[in-house]
């Protein structure tokens, strides 16, 4: 059995940096050539400094991948702020302990107000956000919302903090389809920097947290680096292990990547040159569709009209749209308390009819409830 | 073409669609309407499931005016457990009582899982279902499911959206020889010449889907494939040559000793 930390180890962040700064010319294009499936060494080659100059050929064979496989659709989901009270402190997040900001938690009527609004736009799968407060959003708090949202939604996706196995089996068995958790970075040195105070700041526990959701028999399970907190390409290539280590686990689990970059939130300074650029975060999509056909790549309304109307085409197979990122910001309250700045603030009928004349079939449905009666 | 008769039903064209990857309802419509097929699968997971599907349904509700039959299935399910109360969803939903049976737990390369299917086909035969079990080219599987009621087997040609062609062809050649029931081609199936092998080599059927829909023209397509099951069929039905591995000279060298 493969160990997790063997993959992801101390020395591992300073072997991939040293590899990835590396890449020559010549081992993006035999990554580029290659027929089979791809290894962790050709993802690192074609998310080089190298490889971005072939951004057109990475391009054009993850468009074909991705019809492939996924034909010519795109998912459509929505984000359901449940509460922005934490426990953590996180120096890039809007949400952290120490800002001193308004925290509201939504009530049972106000989870359904927001439902029947989502509702009444199309959306039939949801993803469910918290921040991380144990005590009052724990595992019951959400197992609650669940089950006020399964008659409005197919699929329920949750973000919300780390969980035990057993907690984890709990929410699965009352009708969670999906778990995202992002690793936010996996340089052990760096996460400890930006986790300062909370349960977050256990990196393991937090590493681990994907072998649980495999353990408790969870659907899918979403993986991201924040990019932007270190070395985008050294996070993307653990990000990458971290996921071919899970499909080798757990081969019925479906997954999903995410591309969550940092954008400016209330009160807090970033690096920007540790920033990505669009064609790098571009170049980054097309190399995971080619490491793995399946996977769910998934874009938020983080990133702009210009760089969502296109990057479907190159492996995205699953939008938000019309996103409102704070608790009751569809219905209750005016957009502030907002985890993070949104981009693209279009409505969801012009997300639908943009896709829709890109001759694409926006998707709204893809699982039923019924997948979780047992 | 001679008809295919499936339970209580009969096809005067041997090709079936899959509703998939398609761009958009209507281009998926007027692929199934060019390529001449009778019946379309649809995942379940796919659609909504209230009573009034039939009517309300983006997807489901053209076909239904375009008289195609519609063949629900269980994608999504992981166990028979699952499976069985998919397509009991399926029937309500559906007025249906076809079920394309899938239970594929493998999330890397869709395979089938062989014992779920089998616990799965003799339950729902049991509850009156018309069960048609998507399965690997297993030729005792399929003689299992055969036995329990199943009205047709549905061995992969390769894995699923692969277009890889008849990967599978010696064994899918033994489970052609050894069924009494149709046995449908599905999956795997890439161009219309893989149609054709398949149709030449005895198959009853074949389900295509990532094939026309993400072909460039997916009409033209679906055309093209319609024109390829009938030509293996009609080969398959005229007697195929027989191939050897060395020259057979058309005018017999030994002649003057007769």
């Amino acid at each position: 059995m493969i160990n997790l930390n063997d993959i992801i180890s101390k020395n591992s962040w300073a072997y991939w940096e040293d590899y990835v700064h590396n890449v020559s010319r010549h081992d993006v294009e035999t990554s580029l050539n290659i027929t089979g499936k791809h290894s962790i060494q050709d993802f690192a080659n074609l998310i080089s400094a190298s490889g971005e100059q072939f951004i057109n050929n990475l391009a054009a064979a993850a468009n074909q991948k991705t019809i492939q496989r996924f034909g010519r659709t795109v998912q459509l989901y929505a984000p359901m702020y449940l509460s922005n009270e934490c426990q953590n402190i996180c120096t890039y997040c809007g949400f952290s302990f120490d800002h001193k900001i308004q925290r509201k938690t939504l009530t049972d009527s106000e989870i359904i107000q927001e439902a029947e609004f989502l509702k009444l736009q199309g959306f039939d799968h949801i993803l469910l956000v918290t921040g991380e407060a144990n005590k009052t959003v724990g595992t019951n708090y959400i197992a609650n919302a669940v089950k006020l949202l399964q008659p409005y939604f197919s699929q329920i996706a949750i973000e919300i903090q780390p969980l035990d196995t057993d907690e984890y089996k709990l929410l699965v068995a009352s009708g969670v389809h999906t778990v995202l958790v992002y690793q936010e970075t996996y340089n052990r040195n760096t996460y400890k920097e930006y986790h300062t105070k909370g349960k977050k700041s256990n990196y393991q526990y937090r590493l681990e947290t994907a072998d649980r959701l495999g353990e408790a028999g969870i659907h899918k399970i979403g993986l991201g680096a924040l990019l932007g907190l270190d070395d985008w390409r050294v996070d993307s290539i653990h990000c990458a292990l971290h996921f071919l280590y899970l499909r080798q686990k757990f081969p019925c689990v479906k997954f999903s990547i995410s591309f969550p970059r940092l954008r400016p939130a209330v009160g807090v300074k970033h690096d920007e040159n540790k920033f990505m650029t669009d064609v790098q975060l571009a170049q980054l999509i097309a190399t995971y569709r080619l490491l793995d056909i399946n996977l769910e790549l998934s874009i938020s309304t983080r990133e702009a009209k210009k760089f969502r109307d296109n990057i479907f085409k190159l492996g995205i197979t699953s939008m938000s749209a019309g996103s409102k990122t704070n608790p009751g910001g569809y219905t209750l309250l005016e957009q502030e308390l907002e985890q993070f700045e949104i981009d693209d603030d279009r409505s969801v009928q012009e997300i639908y009819d943009m896709l829709t004349i890109a001759g694409y079939e926006p998707v709204w449905k893809d699982w039923d409830q019924i997948f979780h009666i047992n | 073409m001679h008809p295919l008769i499936i339970a209580d039903h009969t096809f005067h064209n041997r090709l079936i669609l899959g509703s998939g990857k398609y761009a958009s309802a209507e281009l998926m419509i007027a692929s199934v309407l060019a390529s001449g097929s009778e019946m379309v699968t649809i995942a379940l997971k796919r659609i909504v499931t209230q009573q009034d599907a039939i009517t309300s349904d983006h997807l489901i509700a053209p076909l239904v005016r375009a008289g195609v039959k519609l063949l629900p299935n269980t994608s999504g399910a992981r166990t028979a457990k699952e499976a069985v109360l998919a397509a009991e969803l399926a029937r309500q939903a559906l007025q249906t009582n076809w079920i394309k049976l899938e239970i594929h737990p493998d999330q890397n390369y869709l395979l089938p899982d062989p014992i779920e299917t089998l616990i799965a086909a003799e339950e729902l035969v049991k509850k009156g279902f018309v069960v048609l079990p998507y399965v690997h080219a297993d030729p005792p599987l399929c003689k299992r499911l055969e036995n329990c009621g199943c009205a047709v087997v549905m061995p992969l040609a390769s894995p699923i959206g692969s277009n890889k062609g008849m990967q599978m062809r010696d064994m899918i050649a033994i489970i052609i020889e050894q069924s009494n029931i149709p046995v449908i081609i599905d999956a795997g199936i890439g161009k219309p010449s893989h149609a054709t092998e398949a149709m030449e080599i005895g198959a009853s059927a074949v389900l295509v889907n990532t094939a026309v829909a993400t072909a460039n023209d997916p009409i033209e397509m679906g055309k093209a494939f319609d024109m390829a099951v009938k030509a293996g069929f009609i080969a398959n039905s005229a007697g195929p040559a027989i191939s050897y591995s060395n020259a057979q000279a058309s005018s017999p060298l030994t002649e003057f000793l007769m």
